[in-house]
């Protein structure tokens, strides 16, 4: 009986025909690939990206210099010096992140007291030298600018499971 | 003393009557958290945060304030029983906590002390988590001026008044209190004016909380980034121990480490803030003077014009001086160097004392700084301890204050935060009526300062000193105070180098005055200064002068050839305090640019000189110190008194006549100012400033 089973099937291109079906099945279905660049995925507000350091809306650099992220970076990627602003105040001459040694793991947002540093939802800043991958307060504080408005939706989305 | 028996946490102690609760709890292993309780602080028992539960009292006790002869066993005899632990007292201490936190602001992110804060630690231990019951208005305090040292943000204050305590008791300038009461109390310094005192950066380190901070390390570290390296000072000659704190190249701080024999846990201001000097006016590459201007150049280059000028000089034309904050290796390199030259002309003494290389306990401080502690009478001659030592004047006050201590001063009026009697001037070292209570006395002291030494009849005041201790019967039996045995004859020098290189012998031929005088009259072509900077460098004639120091000073200023070398915190060193102590002071940070450690200087300049020294790593140099001088093989032990011997009392000083028409001037002029280090310091000069000839800012005036 196998005999005649297997005959059968190659006489009638009976695997063609399942694996052509499968072919077309996903040929009309719906496409699982995007059309990157012009086509993006969903991202979770916990998406952990590029970093940013955020003001307050009266323009005001939200870091105090506490250092707290400095001290919980595992990889050891944050610089932070400070010193006493004219005003008196607690503020931070440099801030440097190193996004190459940078793990990604979002402790350094965890840490921050007052939601300075962020990992914001861009994922897009490759770069063709090393050099400037290497992150200053200037840099940071210029993202903070032009990711507010992402950063403080994806804050406020996730404020409830906090 | 008598004692009772406790039983605390389930362990039976055996307890002096004198001392507290709290002391008593430590002895059986408690660990009690604590903010208003001090060791060296009077009982204030304000905080609350140590109470343990006495079990039969109706109230948790605080236990600071509890002494143990208060404490009466149960009614059937059994010791009382002291717990320190468990739900009661847990509830507590909780209770006491929150109602801490309920005026502190909680801002730990911008508060210098955070990481290191006594509230922070035990909130931990015993703050409540996610648990407030208190929404009202917390309290807000206006900031109080204290000077250029301590930076003030008192809503952080917690009242607990350690500053106050240690300002009246300690430091003796009772220019902190407290005003108001309850909520409203505030500590303040009464008329907004600095806090004047040469101690008053210890209040730093006593503030549990973050109400007091260091002003001139405001907002630049946090305490889990830098690397403590333990080391010694040099600012003055007490040789207090220090950690300094470091962070990549630049010293960030300096605190006081504990030892009783010598700082106990404080430290002086110069001490503490002048490390800002470390990182500025260095020299970080040799210079060699071009046509009339000092060039920079290579190490080669300014040995070759070093070799080339020693190679012209006849050895009694040669002259070396060490500078005050000079150790003892580089010393013992120079004076090897100096020997195997044949230079005729050697000396240590920048502020020209009238001090003899021999024997040593005529230049030591023998009562040792604990042993002042025993004194029941002290003379002062010519020196200003609140400036010379600092903490060696807290420890005048501290005996002063804990018993009968009887103190006269022979020289300028100076407030030194004790009563003393004035004898007036120099004339009063002949007859005055306090050798009688000094030859009434049973432990009685005499101190001669720099300033007395260092006039031109600075030998005959010595002898003079020496005869007054003698007479007195101030050189006792052989060993310490706690021994039984007694020396009162001390010398108080103002140079962390200074006993080492009497140690060391390095006083030959001229002194630093003819040394002087001989370069301008052109008998001394050619003189090495190690880190020397605080005699008439300016006058020095025609003579070829080579500095090599860690700052471009007055002594760079007129050198003809400059060598960078390091200073006090970026080498391995030995330095001997006033006692005659050595004690190692570690290396914290490297020297800058191209400068390199002193010795290794010496040893190199030794090999273009075609005298090479005997030695070529630093272990090496420490055994020839070793086999030179035996004392410097055992760290940390003062000098032991090895009883009278007339031999050496009575031939202290020299006969002569005193010059009564000089006014006996001090020897410090300017506390903050005293060596290059400091001088570099832009704290140290904000301080000059500030409290130099008395005059204080006042505020709205």
């Amino acid at each position: 009986m196998a005999f005649l089973d297997r005959t059968a099937r190659s006489i009638f291109f009976w695997e063609f025909l399942k694996s052509f079906s499968l072919s077309m099945r996903y040929f009309f279905g719906k496409k699982a690939t995007l059309n990157y660049p012009f086509e993006k995925g969903p991202l979770s507000p916990r998406f952990r990206g590029e970093h940013a350091l955020r003001r307050y809306p009266n323009g005001e650099e939200r870091c105090i210099a506490c250092k707290l992220c400095e001290a919980i970076c595992p990889a050891q990627a944050i610089t932070i010096e400070a010193e006493p602003r004219d005003d008196g105040s607690r503020r931070t001459t440099r801030y440097d992140i190193d996004m190459v040694k940078c793990i990604y793991c979002g402790f350094c947002q965890e840490a921050c007291p007052v939601d300075a540093i962020v990992e914001g939802p861009n994922f897009e800043y490759s770069t063709e030298t090393r050099e400037e991958l290497y992150y200053n307060k200037d840099k940071l504080l210029a993202n903070g600018d032009r990711w507010e408005r992402e950063i403080a939706k994806n804050l406020e989305l996730d404020a409830p499971y906090r | 003393m008598p004692s009772r028996k406790l039983i605390v946490d389930g362990k039976e102690i055996e307890a002096e009557d004198g001392l507290t609760l709290l002391q008593a709890c430590e002895m059986a292993g408690a660990e009690i958290p604590r903010f208003c309780y001090h060791e060296r602080l009077s009982v204030a028992g304000n905080c609350r945060m140590c109470l343990v539960e006495w079990v039969g009292a109706p109230k948790p006790q605080a236990s600071c304030a509890l002494q143990v002869r208060d404490i009466f066993p149960n009614k059937d005899g059994t010791p009382a029983k002291i717990n320190t632990k468990g739900p009661y007292v847990r509830k507590a201490r909780e209770g006491v906590m929150e109602f801490l936190l309920i005026n502190h602001p909680l801002d730990c992110p911008i508060c210098d002390q955070g990481g290191e804060c006594d509230l922070q630690d035990q909130a931990m231990g015993y703050g409540r988590a996610a648990f407030h019951r208190f929404n009202e208005n917390k309290r807000a305090v206006e900031d109080k001026y204290m000077g250029p040292l301590v930076k003030t943000i008192m809503t952080r204050c917690i009242q607990c008044t350690r500053c106050v305590r240690f300002a009246t008791e300690v430091a003796g300038v009772p220019d902190l209190g407290a005003t108001g009461r309850g909520e409203d109390m505030e500590i303040t310094t009464y008329l907004e004016k600095a806090f004047a005192s040469e101690l008053s950066g210890n209040v730093v380190d006593l503030c549990p909380v973050g109400a007091l901070t260091s002003k001139p390390y405001a907002f630049n570290a946090r305490p889990w980034e830098l690397r403590k390296t333990e080391s010694i000072d040099v600012m003055d000659a007490q040789g207090c121990n220090i950690r300094v704190d470091t962070r990549g190249p630049a010293v960030l701080r300096v605190l006081p480490r504990l030892n009783e024999e010598i700082n106990e846990e404080w430290i002086s201001d110069k001490a503490r803030h002048a490390c800002d000097g470390l990182m500025r006016q260095r020299l970080d590459k040799p210079y060699v003077r071009k046509s009339g201007k000092l060039q920079p150049a290579s190490w080669g280059e300014a040995f070759a014009a070093i070799a080339a000028r020693v190679a012209q000089t006849a050895p009694e034309r040669m002259a070396a001086i060490v500078g005050d904050l000079a150790a003892a290796e580089e010393i013992k390199a120079l004076k090897d160097l100096m020997t195997a030259l044949g230079a005729a002309h050697l000396d240590c003494r920048q502020d020209g004392s009238k001090l003899a290389p021999g024997p040593r306990p005529t230049y030591l401080f023998n009562t040792t700084i604990a042993g002042v502690e025993a004194a029941d009478a002290l003379l002062l001659i010519g020196c200003n301890p609140r400036w010379e030592a600092p903490v060696l004047n807290a420890r005048i006050r501290k005996a002063w204050a804990n018993g009968n201590l009887k103190i006269a001063n022979i020289g300028e009026a100076i407030d030194l935060t004790y009563p003393v009697e004035q004898l007036g001037g120099i004339e009063a070292l002949e007859s005055n009526p306090f050798l009688k209570v000094l030859a009434d006395a049973k432990r009685p002291m005499i101190i001669v300062g720099t300033g007395a030494l260092s006039r031109p009849d600075g030998a005959a005041i010595l002898k003079r000193a020496a005869k007054i201790a003698a007479d007195s019967g101030m050189i006792g039996p052989a060993g310490s105070a706690a021994e039984g045995g007694w020396n009162g004859f001390n010398v108080l020098h103002t140079a962390a180098s200074r006993v080492a290189a009497l140690d060391l012998g390095f006083v030959k031929g001229r002194d630093v005055s003819g040394i002087v005088d001989g370069a301008q009259k052109g008998e001394i072509d050619f003189i090495y200064l190690l880190g020397a900077d605080e005699f008439d460098v300016g006058h020095l004639g025609r003579a070829f002068v080579v500095y090599q120091g860690s700052h471009g000073d007055a002594g760079a200023h007129n050198a003809d050839v400059v060598l960078p070398g390091a200073a006090y915190t970026e080498k391995d060193g030995l330095y001997a305090n006033f006692e005659g102590r050595v004690q190692m002071a570690r290396r914290a940070t490297f020297p800058p640019g191209e400068a390199k450690e002193d010795w290794a200087i010496l040893r190199a300049l030794s090999d273009v000189l075609g005298k090479r020294l005997p030695y070529d790593s630093l272990d090496a140099l420490r055994k020839a110190l070793v086999a030179e001088a035996p004392l410097f093989g055992e760290l940390g032990k003062p000098h032991a008194h090895q009883g009278a011997d007339a031999a050496v009392w009575s031939n202290v000083g020299a006969d002569g006549p005193l010059d009564v028409s000089r006014k006996l001037a001090p020897a410090i002029s300017d506390y903050y100012l005293t060596n290059p280090i400091a001088r570099a310091s832009e704290t140290m000069a904000l301080c000059s400033r500030e409290f130099a000839g008395g005059s204080h800012k006042m505020a709205a005036e």
